[in-house]
Parts: C-alpha cells; structure tokens; sequence
C-alpha cells in the first residue's frame, strides 16, 4: 500500500494576523508557522496504514519554507519526501498542478490531504489533484477502513451525520480532523529523520485563475466589552447573569 | 447573466441554504435569469420549492441518481453545462457542495472560489471570502467565466418570489459512478442532549488541556447546565462528539452560553449564534467570537473562570 501525503506549512491562525503594508497578502511578522493541522491527521492515517499493511508512506510539500513540516512528517515515520519549491499563490489550482506533476512518476493506491488549510480555508487542493488525475474522491474522512483494491470511508456530514461510501483505490481522500491522535514528534525525533530522503522537484505553475485585489480585517460588530481585574469581571457577569434571572 | 444554483437535499428536505443561493442569483442576475438545477431519482416536490424562487428549474432524474455521489453529480452537471452555457454556477458550500464543486470545476477548466459571503458582478465577478478562521478577508477576482462558486449558509437570507417554470432537463448520467453510497450514519447519542439545556458552559482550544475540563464542569454545576466544546476539543477527546456545537456537530439556543476560550470559527459560530444571552471570554482581542458575543472579555480565563466559581459558591452559600 503506497500512500502519498500532501502536507502544508502553514500559519497558525491563532497567531497574531495582520495584512502587509501591499494590502493584499498576510504579514509575515507575528506568525507562527507549523504543519497544518488537518495534514497532521492525514499523515497520521497514512502511517498508521502502513503499520497495518506494509507499503510506503511519501509526504508531499509545496513552498520554499515547507522544510519544517516536511522533516517532521519524516519523524512521524514518513518514508520520504518530495519538496515542491514554489510559492503558489492563492489559486489552488496552482498547488494542485505543482503536485500533479511531481508525482507523475509515483505509482500509489492513495493520496491523503487534510479537508482544508489552517491559513486560507479554501478546501480545494485535494479534490482539484483528483480531478486533474481523474481519481474518484471523498473528502471530510471521519473514519477508514482500508480492504484490498478499495475502501469504505465515512464522511462527515451536517448535524453529527456520517455518509458511509466505498471508492476503488487508486483514489483521494480528504482527512477530517479528529480521525486519530497524531503522534508527538520530539525534537530528538526530527534531527533522527534527517537521514531520511528530502527530494526537490522543480515545477513552475501555469495556470492562473485568480487575482487577489485587497486584503482586510472583517467588519465585526463588537460586542461590550467588560473590563476590569479578574474579580470586577467575575463581580459584573454575576449582575449580568442576575438581571437576566439566570441565578 | 445567467446564473445557475445546484440545490442540496437530504432526508427528505431541501436544505434552506438552495434557496439562499437563488436570492444570491436574484440579485446577481440583471437581465439574466436565476435557474436552480435539482439532481435525484425523483425530485418534483424539491422543484415545486424551488420554482418560487427560480426563473427555471431544470429537474436532472433518473434511478442512478438517488444517492449523491460526486462522480455523477460532476458527470450530468457538466453536459448540462456545456449545453446551457451558465456563465455562473452556485453551490452550498456543505459537505456535498463543498466536494463536489472544486471537481465540477476542474473538468469544466474554470475557476472557482469556496465559501463565498459577498459577490460582486459590476466588472467581471469578484468575490470576498474569509481566510485564517475568520480573522481576516480577502477580495478576489476571478479571472474568467464561467467560473464555480461555493457560498456560505445563513448569508443570503432574503430575496424576492419569482415564480419560474420547472423543465426536464432530459439528461442521464453517462457512466457508473466509481464512489458507491452506502449508508447514513446516525450520531451518537450521549448521557446528555445540550440542544435542551438552558444554560450551556462552552470549552474551546484555550481550555488547553483534558484535565482543565473539570473547571468548566465546576462552573456548569454551579450554574445549573451543562459542558460542551467546540471542534478542537472534540478532535482532542477532552468531550465526547455529542457534546460539540457546530455545523457537525450541534445546533444550541440556550438562554446563556458562556464560551471559555473559543475562537468563534464560523463552523462552530452557527451552531451557537442564536443563543439568548452569549458571553464570551478569550485572551485573543481580535478572535471573532466577540462579533457574535453580546458581552466580551479580554483575560485569561484561568484567572477569571475561578473567580467566578468563588463568587457563585459564597452566593449558594
């Protein structure tokens, strides 16, 4: 069983956020970068397969800076990776192209994404690469079972709901957070994979569908805001919750 | 322009959200006209609804049709695509919609934007979107059309009667789907249904740890409701998945949901934004759930959660 994973390194919304002074993309300064969440739980089904079944598991990142999560996907217990070092802008037709052809070569039962990514919650590169490939897909994976030649995934749907499918391999699955409980990496454990294989593929992306004309803070409708030490505040909650007969 | 909008069903019922899509395309329209599209074995009554609200409703019917699946969703939209010649497509931006629609737009070779909340048709289309959980917007324009769309639920709440006429698009899909639907899953049901409490004390990452839990169950207690999370404490097994409020999970309108520690993604805002009396505390000044929130505070709730369960005991006394 050979799966191929695409993992992002990408900012941690909590993080503190601004827009740069172009107006249209996201200040560097003030953000926390790290593998994408989702990701961490596609990598880890991925793994946890090849436990089970045997095979390899390769990690596919795209962006210049993507060393970091790449290395620690390795120390997760990824075979090995592949390195796409080009910024693709906004357009996720562009990340789904780069990887589309980096792996031309790979054959593969499988290819894991997380549902979305942490910073741009576009949730598109995973089902644009199956359509490119022409790949049957299911995405917001909550649960997996892996059989010969197919398997039979549960999606999750509005409501708490699941949908219960079966897809032929080769497909693409999308990974839904909660799925498993990725394993910790220790610091030890990520300088260990540096034997492991980090391959640079080269590919320039060609298509372009969008233009980002301005970045911004939402509107938000504030709430009041109480303030004061820990006690004031607890002290005007309990009017709060008093007035409304609450207590 | 002319405007197309896949609508959405299960168990059932229309979702609300394909009629949002058509008062989005009622807007959007100008001298064009606002066509819903229903895919299903047998879905006149879906039709019937949607036709108050459509110029055109085109029905795609047909056996292998009674499950979705995204092949054969893909593979009758785009031959009724390439004969109608759309020049915009709208799809809830759900579970269904959300994965169907960046495939349908990869085989048409079109662009396509997701979770869309504002559209913009004065000069080309543009559209505005948020990114970072909700943090920060962003405009973009889309560089041709047709192009695809995936819009946000609960945005497009109003628009006008229409009163359209409902066609059989006469088209069949053309293959077998590779995917195969097998069944619905119930969710689980717990000890304890938060849809019914009437006040409800709400964890989110900031709870930092499982061992944290016991705070807010501490505070629910003395208020009398019951704990529940969002999505992060779920994934993290803190609660267990009946306990989380969200689009996936739980719809809640108590009379008091006290968030402790949520972001306030919009994933989880839906499932709680109707609440009577919503008061929120969070570290992070800019976190969105204080756009939801009637009252706000800036702290950490490490510090005022336990004040607060002070003050509540020496009231009970």
């Amino acid at each position: 069983m050979k799966i191929i994973v695409l993992a992002k390194h990408a900012p941690d919304p909590e993080s503190e956020i601004s827009v740069a002074s172009d107006g249209k993309s996201i200040s560097q300064s003030g953000l926390v970068y790290d593998i994408n969440d989702w990701d961490r739980y596609a990598v880890e089904e991925a793994i946890r397969i090849k436990e089970e079944k045997g095979g390899e598991v390769v990690v596919v990142g795209v962006g210049t800076n993507c060393d970091d999560t790449l290395r620690k996907c390795l120390a997760m217990g990824a075979d090995r990776a592949i390195k796409i070092p080009v910024d693709t802008s906004f357009d996720a037709y562009q990340t789904a192209e780069v990887i589309k052809e980096a792996i031309k070569d790979e054959q593969f039962d499988m290819i894991f994404a997380g549902l979305m990514s942490q910073d741009l919650n576009n949730a598109q590169v995973g089902v644009l690469l199956a359509a490119m490939l022409d790949l049957p897909v299911a995405t917001a994976v909550a649960q997996l079972k892996v059989e010969d030649g197919k398997v039979i995934a549960r999606r999750e749907l509005e409501g708490g709901y699941l949908e219960e499918v079966e897809l032929p391999t080769p497909c693409v699955l999308t990974i839904q957070s909660g799925i498993n409980e990725p394993r910790y990496v220790s610091i030890m454990g990520i300088k260990r994979a540096k034997s492991k294989e980090m391959k640079e593929v080269n590919v320039t992306p060609s298509i372009s569908t969008l233009e980002i004309e301005k970045m911004y803070l939402p509107p938000v409708k504030k709430a009041e805001m109480i303030e004061g030490d820990p006690s004031q505040i607890a002290e005007k909650i309990i009017e709060i919750l008093k007035e409304r007969g609450l207590i | 322009m002319k405007v197309f909008c896949v609508a959405e069903y299960r168990f059932d019922e229309l979702n609300p959200l394909s009629i949002e899509l058509l008062n989005l395309a009622n807007q959007i329209k100008g001298d064009g006209t606002a066509e819903a599209v229903v895919v299903g074995k047998n879905v006149g009554k879906y039709a019937e609804e949607l036709a108050k609200y459509a110029d055109k409703v085109w029905k795609v019917e047909d056996e292998g049709l009674e499950n979705y699946t995204p092949d054969l969703y893909v593979d009758v939209l785009l031959q009724l695509a390439e004969r109608e010649k759309p020049d915009l497509i709208l799809i809830g931006n759900t579970a269904q919609g959300g994965e169907f629609a960046p495939y349908l737009a990869a085989k048409m070779n079109v662009p396509i934007a997701t979770d869309v909340v504002a559209v913009d048709v004065s000069d080309g289309v543009k559209v505005s979107r948020y990114l970072m959980q909700g943090k920060l917007m962003v405009d973009l324009k889309l560089k041709s059309t047709p192009a695809v769309l995936t819009i946000r639920q609960g945005v497009f709440k109003e628009g006008p009667e229409v009163g359209g006429e409902i066609v059989d698009a006469g088209i069949k899909p053309s293959k077998e789907s590779r995917r195969k639907f097998i069944t619905f899953v119930e969710p689980e049901v717990g000890e304890v249904d938060i849809t019914q409490a009437d006040i409800i004390v709400s964890v989110g990452r900031g709870i930092e740890d499982a061992s944290n839990i016991e705070l807010a169950e501490e505070l629910a207690e003395l208020l009398g409701g019951v704990v529940a999370g969002s999505r992060p404490v779920i994934d993290n097994g803190w609660l267990p998945k009946d306990r989380q409020v969200g689009i996936s999970g739980k719809v809640v309108k108590p009379k008091l949901y006290l968030a402790l520690g949520i972001s306030g993604a919009f994933q989880h805002v839906m499932g709680m934004k109707d609440s009577e009396l919503i008061i929120a505390i969070n570290k992070d000044p800019e976190a969105p759930i204080f756009g939801v929130a009637h009252y706000g505070v800036v702290a950490d709730l490490f510090e005022v959660v336990p004040e607060l369960i002070e003050k509540l005991k020496e009231i009970k006394g």
